[in-house]
This record gives C-alpha cells, structure tokens and sequence, in this order.
C-alpha cells in the first residue's frame, strides 16, 4: 500500500514540476570568472587565529568568566 | 593530460581552456538543482573559483568534468541551505518550464503547494529528489556526482518522498 502510494507521490511531483528544459548557458562566464580571479583575497592574519583560540580556551577552562566576556563584548 | 598537470600548477591559461570547456555542463547540474538561470551562473563561477583555489589537490588522472560536478553539487548543495527561508514561499522561475510544461491537469493552486513543500526539504534529500525524480538523472550520476553510494541516494529518495508525504497532507494535498 505505502509502495502505491509513494509511486503516486512522485508521478504527482513528475506533473506538477517539469524539469529544466534550457540547461544551456546564454553567456560565457568567463569575464565573469576574471572579475572573480582579481578580488583580493581576505586573509586573516595569524595573529588574530591565535587570539581566538586563546579567548576559545580561556572559556573552556573558565566558563564563569563567559557571562561578563558577553557583557563586554 | 598535459593540460591537466598544468592546471595542478596552478597555470591560469590552462584553467581557462578548462573553464571554457566545462562552464556549460557545470551550468547544466547547477541549474537542474537550483532551478533559477541567474543563480546557476553564480554558483558556476563559486564553482570555478573553488577548484581554482584547490587545483594543487586535484589528481590529473582523475577525469576534470567529474570532479567539476562533485564541486558544483557542493556549492548548489550550500546554497539551498543558506536561501532555505528566503525561497520556502518563492514560486521556481517561469522561465525555465519553456520545455515541457508541467502537467495543466495538476491545478495552479496544488503545484504551488507542492513547490513549496518541496523546497521546505532538507537540501540533501531535496537535492537527490530532485534530480532523481524530476531531472530523471541514473542514480550512477547522482551519486557520483554527491560522493555517496547508489544506496545512499535511494535511501535519500526515499525518505524525500516519506518526508514530501507528510508536508502535503498538512498543505491538503493528498495524492
């Protein structure tokens, strides 16, 4: 019974959504793709990593102090 | 091959010739998963701009196209997650029903309905439902293109539809 109406479901999806008929790009992209290439990259300096990681284990060992690092956050 | 050992060098002219080679077929899967042209050519942009950035990982042995739509699901698959409350009441882009058009039998109101329970589906089920189901692509493809096993994606179909079943019948919609 549930195989029925599962098989039924889905032949209802197969009318109610057609598939993608234009699958073809209307465009190259690659200007696209150069503008993309010569964005500067943001990249986060080392030192920053490493003041996460401290504040995420100062937490970890006091996770009373969380309450008042929000606070001052 | 020697195309391919120059792009895992990271030599841009030799990404360019791929990028002209396989921007349609990228473009193709994006779209069958997004269904909306505009942000298909985003995504195949990401897409590229991805394996760019890891061309030192790729194995030139391996075949480019398949590894391109490994990536591309991905990208597809992030984006489904991160519009998920945006699209939930967005109806998919008249424009791309220009082929076959859906089935006039099926009333405005349910194919609606049915839309927008489909696109209120976790984006990995969605994903293997809709190109298992509506694109009709072999489950082979499907799961090469997810990194999973055929299984995988049947039992990901499945509970689509189990999980589909349930959100119509609290839309009305019952088949």
């Amino acid at each position: 019974m549930n195989e029925r109406n599962d098989e039924q479901l889905r032949e209802l999806l197969r009318r109610a959504m057609a598939p993608v008929a234009e699958t073809d790009l209307k465009r190259d992209l690659w200007p696209a793709m150069q503008r993309k290439l010569d964005e500067p990259v943001i990249r986060v300096p080392w030192f920053d990593w490493a003041l996460v990681a401290l504040v995420a284990i100062w937490c970890l060992l006091f996770p009373d102090a969380v309450p008042g690092l929000l606070y001052h956050l | 091959m020697e195309l391919l050992e120059r792009f895992t060098r990271g030599d841009l002219e030799a990404f360019e010739i791929l990028f002209r080679q396989f921007q349609n077929e990228v473009y193709g899967w994006i779209v069958r998963i997004v269904r909306d042209p505009g942000v298909a050519e985003d995504l195949t942009v990401e897409t590229f701009w991805r394996i760019y950035r890891t061309h030192a990982r790729f194995d030139p042995a391996r075949r480019f196209g398949a590894w391109a739509r490994r990536v591309a699901t991905n990208v597809a698959l992030d984006h489904l997650r991160h519009v998920r409350p945006e699209i939930e009441f967005v109806e998919f882009p008249e424009d791309l029903s220009q082929g076959p058009p859906p089935d006039p039998a099926v009333q405005q109101d349910i194919r609606e309905r049915i839309e927008r329970a489909f696109s209120q589906l976790p984006a990995k089920l969605q994903v293997a439902a809709t190109l298992a189901l509506i694109e009709e692509k072999p489950y082979e493809d499907i799961a090469e293109a997810l990194g999973i096993s055929v299984g995988t994606v049947k039992s990901r179909v499945f509970r689509a539809v189990r999980l589909l079943r349930k959100k119509l019948k609290r839309l009305g919609v019952e088949p």
